[in-house]
């Protein structure tokens, strides 16, 4: 387990030398940033003139995390696409292989790497709950924020460990972006879709739907069904990468 | 100390390498010599715990490379081919990340040392993109020294440095050679010639040779040659030298020199010098003339080839 800290805490500064760290955090700041503004603004201008005709509940938490979800989703393949691609590119693997490293380890490194910087960012955006908390009387629910933060720890935990699945089966960075991107997009739009059309086994492609995990969390539910799910992806991502790293070594 | 036995690995339906057989001991540098594409790569990577064989075992240091890879990998410095360096980092950093993989307890300090070992404490700081190839190379080999390795298996160790590199290089491996096993791959036959105690010659997955450089060439010259000087013009020397009893194979050589020969064992070259020297010439050189390793091993690979056209 030394081995795969080692190789986190590698990735990790790797984040903060190369430029595509700082434009994707500048790019999530920035959004999340302006929908905030916006979503103030927009309250307190009906606040001020009557309101929505009694809707005018005051913004919570989610006014951050809904965007940064589907940041994350559009961000992260470009994050990780390099994670071990460019390993097998620059021939680099060959000296984690050769060195004393469990394949495992190799994975779980570059995930934690991956995942420690998204923490970082994700507790940069915590300023924006706080101003929030400030503006507001009695200030927001903190049992949602902190369901909803969990709720995105865990979002990112699992798209950079499906991420690093993928980037472990290319060489190409492109590729690895692109089957990423895809299977978010299934994830997260599309594996629900049949929920609604067909009867028989709607229940699986349900509880196969990322965003209905997400929103749960997001209103203030933690359910260990959701848990769980996020876990078993985690488990799917890194379980993949390990394996096309055991299979280069056949080929 | 490497032993291999039956070792064989199959790409799909290519076999690289066929059932190898060889040792190299703790004390010893042994040269893996062949031409490119021969399976000296796929050995190496066998060796090193990258890629398990299809057939046959490997021990390296006291461990077996397929059942206790994590033990050998331990014991093992490698330099591949293409020297795996991380260009965003500088060589303390990249140094000191390997001597963390290897769990080296005080890894800044033994960064520090390595650096001073490979000469480049000077440029710890750099960025290894902005090193030049001699360098990289250096930084390559302090990564597989960081742990003091029983064995060190480098592929290729010279390929790309300038002849004052080169020369640097071979003298860190022969150093190096003194305690521990080295197993280097070359292609560069005078390169095996100097460095290696013992040399294999690979050719098509299989091993034609084995021996050390100077036994090699003995084995295959059959007869002693030797060169002949002398000051001003040598027209009449050939003619003297058939005299001389026991000697073979006279050559002129377009540069001036002569050249005979002469069995093993019946040295005419005092014979040869007195007669010389009574036709009053001036006997200005006279040395013995080795087959060069890459004669020696364009003879092998050839008749490696030959007989395999026969058996068809």
């Amino acid at each position: 387990m030394r081995n795969a800290f080692t190789i986190a805490r590698r990735e990790y500064h790797r984040f903060f030398t190369s430029p595509i760290a700082y434009v994707v955090a500048f790019v999530i700041f920035l959004v999340i940033g302006i929908l905030f503004a916006l979503n103030i603004q927009f309250y307190y201008q009906n606040a001020i003139s009557g309101g929505l005709g009694g809707q005018s509940s005051a913004p919570g938490v989610n006014i951050i995390t809904g965007p940064f979800s589907f940041l994350l989703l559009l961000s992260i393949p470009a994050l990780t696409m390099r994670l071990v691609a460019d390993e097998n590119r620059m021939g680099t693997i060959e000296l984690l292989l050769t060195a004393p490293v469990r394949d495992w380890e190799l994975i779980v490194g570059k995930w934690l790497g991956g995942f420690f910087y998204m923490l970082t960012i994700i507790a940069v955006t915590l300023i924006f709950p706080l101003i929030l908390n400030s503006l507001e009387t009695p200030g927001i629910d903190q049992k949602v924020m902190m369901s909803a933060y969990l709720g995105l720890i865990l979002l990112s935990a699992t798209f950079i460990a499906l991420g690093v699945g993928a980037s472990s089966l290319f060489t190409n960075q492109i590729a690895a972006f692109f089957i990423t991107l895809g299977v978010f997009i299934l994830l997260w739009w599309l594996i629900g879709i049949p929920a609604q059309v067909i009867s028989t086994g709607a229940d699986i492609f349900s509880y196969l739907d990322m965003t209905a995990h997400f929103n749960s969390m997001n209103s203030g539910v933690i359910n260990l069904s959701d848990v769980v799910y996020y876990l078993s992806l985690i488990a799917l991502g890194l379980f993949t990468g390990t394996a096309a790293v055991e299979a280069r070594r056949w080929s | 100390m490497i032993r291999v036995e039956g070792l064989t690995k199959d790409y799909g339906q290519r076999r690289a390498i066929s059932n190898l057989n060889f040792e190299a001991k703790q004390g010893e540098v042994v040269g893996f010599l062949g031409p490119n594409g021969a399976g000296k790569t796929t050995t190496i990577r066998i060796l090193t715990g990258f890629m398990p064989p299809t057939d046959g075992t490997a021990i390296v240091a006291g461990y077996d490379v397929i059942t206790e890879s994590l033990e050998v990998r331990k014991r093992v410095g490698y330099l591949p081919e293409t020297v795996p360096l991380y260009t965003d980092m500088t060589a303390f950093e990249y140094l000191k990340f390997m001597a963390d993989l290897r769990q080296i307890p005080d890894s800044s300090d033994r960064a520090d040392e390595t650096l001073e070992m490979i000469g480049l404490e000077s440029r710890a700081n750099s960025y290894i993109g902005n090193l030049s190839k001699g360098m990289r190379q250096r930084v390559g080999l302090g990564q597989a020294l960081i742990h003091h390795p029983e064995v060190l298996i480098l592929d290729e160790p010279t390929i790309g440095l300038d002849p004052g590199q080169v020369v640097e290089v071979r003298n860190l491996i022969r150093e190096m050679g003194k305690q521990r096993t080295v197993l280097l791959s070359t292609h560069i036959l005078s390169e095996a010639q100097q460095i290696c105690d013992r040399v294999l010659i690979i050719n098509k997955g299989k091993i034609i040779a084995e021996d050390t450089p100077q036994n090699l060439q003995a084995r295959l010259v059959g007869s002693e040659r030797v060169s002949l000087r002398v000051r001003g013009e040598a027209d009449e020397l050939p003619k003297l030298l058939h005299k001389v009893k026991g000697v073979q194979k006279v050559e002129a050589m377009p540069d001036g020199s002569v050249e005979f020969q002469f069995a093993p064992g019946q040295d005419v070259r005092p014979e040869v010098a007195k007669a010389v020297i009574n036709a009053e010439y001036d006997l200005l050189e006279m040395r013995p003339v080795g087959m060069s390793l890459e004669e020696i091993f364009l003879e092998l690979t050839r008749e490696d080839s030959n007989s395999r056209r026969k058996e068809k």
